[in-house]
């Protein structure tokens, strides 16, 4: 048994490092991204707001897996076409941006009115002030829901398999397809907890870093 | 002068709420504004900090218009002009608006050093001075929801103070505070003014404001109903409201 685990880990560990690069990949993307999209959903032009929400209705209206097979498989049919993991990835950030922006805007909506004018009233312009005294409360309020977000990442990068990229799941599946075994999906399972895991205690901490201030 | 508040309107959807204001401010002078609750005197401040825009009148502060009306248009300072104008307007919110991610140090240097390029050194050395006069020197790494209100207070005061402003505004400031804290504020509003700071506060505490005020200004409905010094506003003023307003 241990020497058949062993025997798999390879393969594994090749799909292990492709789901590891689209988490990180879409993770690292997505967070700047999503702040872009919140503060323009939050746009005072109305013209710039309303683009933003079509952006959310449709990227949190739809299934991400449509989104992979219209980037991959759609978009070459106009003539535009990116290679697999450009193609995965693109579709990740951009819905995984629209996820993160609405948790953004959320937390940006939660900050009183008072920050900005204390703020104003000592000289700070809206810039200086969004980074300066702004963000750093956001962040603070938005790390639960953001590891959320990251645990459904961690998941959803199974769905790289469509473009056919071969990521953690379909290196299991094929193994146990091949020697009609439910272990290697156990391995993958495995593998799956461990990096949630590792994900939900890293917020932790980063939570933990800012809970000097309430 | 160094404020000139002449004219003030200001509606918030068709319901008029400042009428007609115009008053001044000379250098080291207190002012107290009363008036009922729903006067107007929040909006009254908020429009001089240019946090509310107004509908027409203007703000002078020193020589520099913060914004003025001009064939019905209102015109507002550039950006620089502006910044300049704020290091000289200071204000003490009703709820302070500490910045709750920073230790009272740190309020009170984000400015001078982030917004007005002072060095970090000498923020840090003008801000101990203002924490000694608060006495708030061993609170300088405490954090605001370390502190108790009266605390939160005087750290408000001292971020408020770091821009050495020639003009401090105030909200109620004596609104939340117990006997003993709002003679401490009146000595701290004194000790300001006393350096030159003048001073706009506005209070319900006619204790407060004969304690403190140079001169009273009296708003109802929008308007300025009474402006005189102190003595003319608590012995002398023959204006019927004023009068029981006093005795309420
Ligand atoms: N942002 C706003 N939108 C609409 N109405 C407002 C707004 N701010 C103030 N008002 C109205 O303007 C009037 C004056 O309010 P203001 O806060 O200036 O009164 P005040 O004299 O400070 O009262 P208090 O003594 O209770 O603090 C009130 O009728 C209030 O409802
Ligand atoms: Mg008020």
């Amino acid at each position: 048994m241990l020497s058949y685990i062993l025997n798999l880990l390879p393969s594994m560990l090749e799909g292990l490092k492709m789901t590891i690069s689209v988490f990180i990949l879409t993770l690292a993307l997505s967070l700047p991204f999503g702040i872009l999209i919140a503060l323009g959903r939050l746009s005072g032009n109305k013209l710039i707001s309303s683009i933003f929400q079509l952006y959310i209705w449709v990227m949190r209206g739809t299934p991400l897996m449509l989104q992979l097979v219209f980037i991959f498989f759609g978009l070459p049919v106009v003539g535009i076409t990116f290679d697999r993991f450009d193609s995965a990835l693109l579709a990740f950030v951009l819905n995984y941006g629209a996820y993160m922006g609405e948790i953004f805007r959320a937390g940006i909506q939660s900050i009183e009115k008072g920050q900005y004018e204390a703020a104003k009233v000592l000289g700070f312009g809206p810039t200086k002030a969004f980074i300066r005294i702004i963000l750093p409360q956001v962040i603070k309020r938005v790390i639960p829901p953001i590891t959320n977000e990251v645990i459904s990442l961690v998941k959803d990068t199974s769905l790289v398999y469509i473009v056919g990229l071969g990521e953690l799941l379909r290196a299991g599946k094929i193994a146990s397809n091949r020697d009609a075994s439910l272990v290697p999906l156990a391995v993958a399972a495995g593998f799956y907890l461990i990096l949630t895991a590792l994900m939900t205690e890293g917020f932790k901490r980063y939570e933990k870093k800012y809970a000097y201030f309430e | 002068m160094v404020l000139e508040v002449k004219n003030i309107k200001k509606s918030f959807q068709g319901n008029i709420v400042l009428s007609d204001i115009s008053f001044g401010l000379d250098s080291g002078e207190v002012m107290a504004v009363v008036g009922p609750s729903g006067a107007g005197k929040t909006t009254l401040l908020r429009c001089i900090n240019a946090l509310e825009t107004s509908d027409g009148g203007s703000i002078k502060v020193d020589d520099k218009y913060l914004y003025r009306e001009e064939k019905g248009k209102m015109i507002y300072a550039d950006k620089k002009e502006m910044k300049d104008i704020r290091k000289k307007l200071g204000m003490v919110f009703q709820n302070f608006n500490l910045f709750p991610h920073k230790t009272v140090l740190e309020n009170i240097i984000e400015s001078p050093v982030n917004v007005y390029g002072v060095s970090k050194e000498e923020a840090i050395a003008e801000a101990g001075k203002l924490l000694q006069m608060l006495e708030l020197t061993e609170k300088a790494e405490a954090y605001p929801h370390q502190m108790s209100g009266g605390q939160r207070q005087r750290a408000a005061i001292a971020r408020a103070c770091a821009l050495r402003p020639s003009i401090m505004c105030f909200d109620e400031p004596t609104s939340a505070l117990d006997p003993e804290l709002t003679e401490g504020i009146a000595a701290i509003i004194e000790k300001l003014a006393g350096q030159g700071m003048s001073i706009l506060v506005i209070t319900h505490d006619m204790g407060f404001a004969k304690r403190i005020a140079d001169r009273i200004i009296f708003m109802e409905g929008g308007q300025i109903v009474h402006s005189g010094t102190k003595d003319e506003f608590f012995e002398g003023s023959d204006n019927e409201r004023v009068k029981r307003f006093i005795q309420s």
